[in-house]
């Protein structure tokens, strides 16, 4: 969790806004620093989790969650965060009998393109407890990322409509938050990663954008964060809306500042 | 039946909303089809058989459309019409949110948020999915003028093909033309968002030319524009800009465009500010200052006076001489005069 980050989207893990989509998006840079931040946001806001892991392993987001000052060992031990290790359960895929259901069925489909059982398996981590569990805050959905389900043969379409599912029943009805990231290729033939983006970004209320600098790599500014606010409901001017700072990505830390106003620069 | 007044400024709205599908506009704008649109520079020349105006909203992830939708689906509700919504994007509490509860109980918000491809089996999702949920709109059997708004084509265009679409479109904006004995005044208005990011030019220019009204959202300077395209039966279409803003009550208020309409490529995310504020200098003269500049004669300046002054010196003025003797071992050689120099 950056601290900074939290002061620029005016939140703390004791304030967490209910019912929200989060968008974060990265171009010709890498924007998992925001999946690691809100990953750790929300265990330290003591919110159920369940974590769409297709990129990394376990070990990996847990080494970072650590640096952050959260353990997820601990967190799933105890029952907060529900881990999806795409990476290792792609496997099980195969060597299971076909009729039991498994989140990542669509690798084994070959023209299903439907992720109806991820969607399960997602409702099927966070619905709420009846029992006197309910210790958890919210529950929260976090995907790192949906553009790696497009290399895998699902249309950009189930895509979103999975996506609709998740806000449908986190969002709406049980008043959490998703929060997911996209790739921006920035290719203008990656038809369905566009489709993808500008479909999530018309139905989320918050983007984070990290870009590269457009000047190249640098070693005091690693990139610039856009935030847009959508949806908000108090229309305001598109200024207030939308802001763009720098950042530098340190060992347990990011430093955001004004555009051009790099402690290195000045 | 709602005043010529409330129709106009009906009209004003739609020419503001450039989110808004194009169609539904032209018969929001008539209830009576002959009536002067005031914005609008030409009449509406809708005939009674004509089709019901339908309307698209095209907007961008950065230029979001839907507050402009709810803006028109309030005028309509206040003009006294049955508000019919098909949602597809958005839950029906964020939908109804904002508006009071006179507006909201002449909405009938059509659920396809909630389940539309029957994933959740609770027996909550419209029967027989998006397509049924239209032509169930189609059927309305209610009387009296009625807006269907659609939120958003852009869902439903992605979920169903192309040319069933427009032909279900095709058929709801000409739905009062079946009933024989609907009068002109009780016409269909459906209105549409569009995501124009995320469709090809196709099926863009399929529902454009099913559209009567096309308003396309963009903006600069923070202030969102409404590019509206008004198609009338057998004339040229008319192109209007207009900038507008949402009040947080979904009233439309319009508004003369930014003052910096010079710069054409603003930067949205710099404040504007006046970079000569605190400048330790001035960038203008007063009068008194002007006349003092003009008077001053500067150095180069080589006027009549000072070639007078050189040609004649005064009498007070010292005069200087330079007397040289040649000592006695200067070797003066005409030829090479800087000689004893070294060089």
């Amino acid at each position: 969790m950056f601290p900074e980050l939290n002061n620029l989207l005016n939140t703390t893990p004791d304030q967490v806004e209910q019912g929200k989509l989060t968008l974060l998006c990265d171009a010709k840079t890498d924007g998992s620093f925001l999946v690691h931040h809100f990953l750790s946001f929300y265990l330290k806001a003591n919110c159920k989790v369940c974590f769409v892991a297709l990129i990394q392993s376990f070990s990996h987001y847990n080494i970072v969650g650590q640096k952050l000052g959260v353990s997820l060992t601990t967190a799933r031990e105890c029952g907060q965060l529900v881990f999806l290790e795409g990476l290792k359960s792609a496997v099980d895929v195969f060597f299971r009998p076909q009729e039991e259901p498994h989140p990542l069925q669509f690798l084994r489909e070959a023209n299903s393109g439907n992720l109806q059982p991820l969607y399960e398996f997602v409702q099927e981590a966070l619905k709420p407890m009846d029992s006197g569990e309910a210790a958890w805050r919210c529950p929260v959905l976090l995907v790192d990322d949906l553009s790696v389900l497009l290399s895998l043969g699902v249309g950009a379409v189930a895509v979103l409509d999975f996506v609709h599912y998740c806000r449908a029943t986190v969002c709406r009805e049980w008043k959490g938050n998703v929060v997911a990231l996209v790739h921006d290729s920035g290719d203008a033939e990656d038809e369905e990663n566009d489709i993808l983006l500008n479909g999530l970004g018309h139905q989320s209320h918050l983007i984070l954008r990290a870009e590269g600098l457009a000047t190249g790599f640098c070693k005091d500014v690693h990139g610039q964060l856009r935030i847009l606010w959508r949806r908000s409901s108090q229309p305001t001017a598109q200024r207030d809306r939308s802001l763009t700072y720098q950042y530098k990505i340190q060992d347990k830390n990011v430093s955001f500042f004004a555009k051009g106003m790099s402690p290195a620069v000045l | 039946m709602p005043s010529d007044g409330c129709s106009n400024s009906l009209a004003v709205k739609a020419a503001a909303g450039a989110q808004f599908l194009g169609p539904n506009r032209g018969p929001r704008l008539s209830k009576n089809p002959r009536a002067p649109l005031t914005e609008v520079p030409t009449t509406t020349s809708a005939h009674p058989g004509s089709p019901c105006g339908s309307a698209s909203a095209k907007d961008s992830v950065e230029w979001e459309g839907r507050s402009l939708l709810k803006a028109l689906i309030k005028k309509s509700a206040l003009c006294g019409e049955q508000v019919h919504i098909l949602g597809c994007e958005v839950s029906e509490e964020e939908f109804r949110e904002g508006f009071d509860s006179n507006i909201n109980s002449r909405l009938v918000y059509h659920d396809l948020f909630r389940d539309p491809l029957n994933w959740s089996k609770t027996g909550e999702a419209l029967p027989g999915g998006p397509l049924e949920a239209l032509r169930a709109l189609c059927r309305r059997t209610d009387p009296g003028p009625v807006t269907i708004a659609l939120d958003s084509l852009s869902w439903l265009l992605l979920h169903l093909p192309c040319t069933t679409l427009c032909q279900t479109l095709h058929t709801l904006s000409r739905q009062d033309s079946c009933h024989g004995d609907s009068s002109p005044g009780e016409q269909v208005h459906v209105l549409g968002l569009l995501h124009e990011e995320l469709h090809g030019p196709g099926p863009l220019g399929a529902l454009s030319s099913l559209a009567q009204t096309e308003v396309t959202l963009s903006g600069a300077l923070g202030q969102a524009s409404a590019h509206i395209l008004y198609r009338r039966p057998q004339q040229r279409p008319s192109h209007q800009t207009q900038w507008f803003s949402i009040l947080p009550d979904f009233s439309l208020e319009l508004q003369r465009g930014p003052p910096l309409e010079s710069q054409p490529y603003p930067d949205p995310h710099t404040p504007s500010m006046d970079p000569t504020t605190h400048l330790t200098f001035n960038l203008r003269l007063s009068k008194k200052e002007r006349e003092a500049k003009d008077s001053l004669t500067l150095p180069f300046q080589f006027s009549s006076e000072k070639q007078q002054a050189l040609l004649c010196p005064g009498l007070g003025q010292p005069t200087s001489h330079i007397f040289y003797e040649p000592d006695a071992y200067d070797d003066l050689d005409q030829e090479d005069p800087d000689d004893d120099l070294d060089v």
